[in-house]
C-alpha cells in the first residue's frame, strides 16, 4: 500500500514538473496518434458516408469486411505491419520498420475501421428522406452531405472518439512495429510496459494517469461538443 | 385573357418502381401563375408526380421542361432547381430549432438578409413563439407549419405541395390555406396542390388534375370538375365513392 502511495505522489510530482523524460514520451504519443487520427478521420468519414448512402454491388462484402477491421486483435495488425515492413517485405525499402511512420501505419489500420464504420451507421441512421428533402430546399450535393453529417453529429463525433480510444491505449502493435526504442519509438503505453517492469512504479503510474487523462479529455471533450450542438428548449 | 404559359410540362411519362409502373401520362402542363389541385385517391401516384416536377427523380421514360426546355436531375442549372421547392407529406425537419429550420435554405443560399421575411412568414404561420423550440418537439400539425415555412421563406417560383393541411385542425387548415392562396395570388406563385380534401381543391385551385392509378383522367377548370365532371370516375370520387 505505503508505494502506491508514494508511487503516486512522486507521480503526481513528475507530471506537475514536467519531467524531461515524461515530456518526450508523451510528445510522441500525440503526434502518432495525432496523425493517426487525422488520417483515419480524413480517409474514414467520406468513406462511412459513401456507405451509409450508397447500395451497390459488393456493398455488404465492404462492410463485413469494416466490421471485422473493428474487431481486429491488435498484435495481428502489427505482425502483418512487421512483415510488410521488413527487410524481406514487400515495402522493405522504404525502412520504416522500427520508426514512428511504422507505427502510425499500424494505428491507422486499427482506427480506420472504427471511424468509417460507425460514420456509416450513423449517416444510414439518418431518414432515407432527407437527401431528396434537403435537395428541394435547394442544397448541392455537398451541401447535402455537409447536412447530414450534421444531422449524425453524434454518432460521428463518437466515431472519431472510438478511433482515438483505440489507438491511444494501444501497445502490442506499436511495442511490434516501433520496437519501444528511447528517443525514437518509446510512447505512453510502451513505457508504460518498460517501466513497470523495471519497477519504476512512480513513473508508469505517472504514465498511466496521463494516458487515463487523455482518454478522459477526449471523452469529455465530446460529451460538451454534443450538448453544444443539440438544440435546447 | 392570355394564352398561359406552361412552366413544367411532363410528356409521354412512364415512371416505374421494380417492374410495376405507378405513372402512365401523355401531357400535362403546369401554367404560370396558376394553382393546379392534383386529386386523386391513395396511391395513384400524386407524390410521385411531385417528384418529378420537382426533378428529384428522372421518369424512366417520357421528359420533364422548364419553360420548354427538357432538363433532368442531373443536367437542371442549380439557379433554375433552386426556383422550385417541395413541402412534403412526411417532412423531414433538422435535428435543429424551428427558426434554423426555417433559415435552413436561404442559409444554403448564402442568404443572409432575409431576416424580414423569415419573422413575417414565423408570424403568418403562427409559428413566432416556437422560435427557439427544438423541432423534434413538435406536433405533428406544428411540424407542417414548419415545412410549409421553409418552403414560402425562399420565394419559389414553383411551390409544390403534397397534402400540406393533412394533420390539422380547421382553424389552421383555413389559416393555411390563406397563406397558400396569398402565395399564389398576390406572390404569384405557381403552386402544384396535392389534396385529399376536395373542398379545399374547389376553394384553392384555378383547374384541377385527377389522377387515378396512375393516369391523368381529366385536367378541367375547377367549377366545370365539380359540376360536370367528364369523367365518370372524377364523378364517383367527388360524390366519395370508393373508385378501384
Ligand atoms: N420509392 C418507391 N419504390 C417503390 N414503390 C414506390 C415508391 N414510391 C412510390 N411507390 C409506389 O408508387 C405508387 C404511388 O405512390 P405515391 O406515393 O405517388 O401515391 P400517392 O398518390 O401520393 O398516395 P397517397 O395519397 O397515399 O400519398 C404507390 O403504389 C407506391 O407504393
Ligand atoms: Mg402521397
Amino acid at each position: 500500500m505505503d508505494i502506491l502511495i508514494r508511487g503516486f505522489l512522486h507521480a503526481l510530482d513528475l507530471i506537475v514538473h514536467l519531467d524531461p523524460a515524461l515530456r518526450e514520451v508523451v510528445i510522441l504519443s500525440l503526434q502518432v496518434s495525432g496523425a493517426a487520427l487525422f488520417i483515419s478521420i480524413v480517409l474514414g468519414i467520406p468513406t462511412g458516408v459513401w456507405l451509409g448512402l450508397h447500395t451497390f454491388r459488393g456493398r455488404q462484402i465492404l462492410v463485413a469486411l469494416l466490421y471485422t477491421g473493428m474487431g481486429l486483435p491488435p498484435v495481428v495488425v502489427g505482425l502483418a505491419i512487421y512483415l510488410l515492413f521488413s527487410h524481406q517485405g514487400p515495402l522493405g525499402n522504404l525502412d520504416w520498420l522500427f520508426t514512428p511512420k511504422a507505427m502510425i501505419s499500424a494505428e491507422i489500420i486499427l482506427s480506420f475501421p472504427l471511424v468509417a464504420g460507425f460514420t456509416m451507421t450513423a449517416i444510414a441512421s439518418v431518414s432515407v428522406e432527407a437527401p431528396q428533402q434537403l435537395r428541394s430546399l435547394g442544397a448541392t450535393s455537398t451541401q447535402i452531405v455537409l447536412t447530414l453529417l450534421y444531422e449524425a453529429r453524434n454518432g460521428v463525433l463518437a466515431a472519431i472518439v472510438a478511433g482515438f480510444g483505440a489507438i491511444i491505449s494501444e501497445v502490442g502493435a506499436v511495442m511490434l512495429v516501433g520496437g519501444n526504442i528511447e528517443h525514437h519509438t518509446r510512447v505512453l503505453t510502451t513505457a508504460i510496459v518498460l517501466e513497470t517492469r523495471k519497477g519504476n512504479f512512480d513513473l508508469a503510474i505517472a504514465l498511466g494517469l496521463i494516458l487515463v487523462g487523455f482518454t478522459f479529455t477526449a471523452n469529455w471533450f465530446l460529451l460538451r461538443l454534443q450538448g453544444r450542438l443539440d438544440p435546447r428548449p | 385573357m392570355l394564352t398561359p404559359t406552361p412552366i413544367l410540362s411532363l410528356r409521354n411519362i412512364r415512371h416505374s418502381y421494380g417492374r410495376r409502373i405507378v405513372l402512365r401520362l401523355d401531357q400535362l402542363d403546369v401554367c404560370q401563375g396558376e394553382l393546379l389541385a392534383l386529386v386523386g385517391p391513395s396511391g395513384a401516384g400524386k407524390s410521385t408526380l411531385l417528384r418529378l416536377l420537382n426533378y428529384l427523380e428522372a421518369p424512366t421514360q417520357g421528359q420533364v421542361m422548364y419553360h420548354d426546355q427538357v432538363y433532368t436531375p442531373n443536367t437542371l442549372p442549380l439557379a433554375i432547381r433552386r426556383r422550385i421547392t417541395t413541402v412534403f407529406q412526411q417532412p423531414y425537419l433538422l435535428n435543429t430549432s424551428v427558426y434554423h429550420n426555417v433559415t435552413y435554405g436561404l442559409r444554403l443560399r448564402g442568404n443572409r438578409n432575409g431576416q424580414a421575411i423569415v419573422e413575417e412568414v414565423l408570424r403568418t404561420v403562427g409559428l413566432a413563439n416556437l422560435r427557439n423550440a427544438p423541432a423534434h418537439t413538435l406536433s405533428g400539425g406544428e411540424s407542417q407549419r414548419v415545412s410549409l415555412a421553409r418552403g414560402l421563406v425562399l420565394n419559389p417560383e414553383i411551390l409544390l405541395l403534397d397534402e400540406p393541411t393533412a394533420n390539422l385542425d380547421p382553424a389552421n387548415v383555413r389559416l393555411l390555406e390563406n397563406i397558400i392562396m396569398q402565395a399564389n395570388r398576390q406572390r404569384h406563385t405557381t403552386i402544384v396542390l396535392v389534396t385529399h380534401n376536395i373542398w379545399q381543391a374547389r376553394r384553392l385551385a384555378q383547374r384541377v388534375a385527377f389522377l387515378f392509378d396512375g393516369e391523368l383522367l381529366e385536367v378541367t377548370p375547377t367549377e366545370q370538375f365539380f359540376e360536370s365532371p367528364r369523367h365518370p370516375k372524377s364523378a364517383a370520387f367527388i360524390r366519395g365513392e370508393l373508385v378501384y
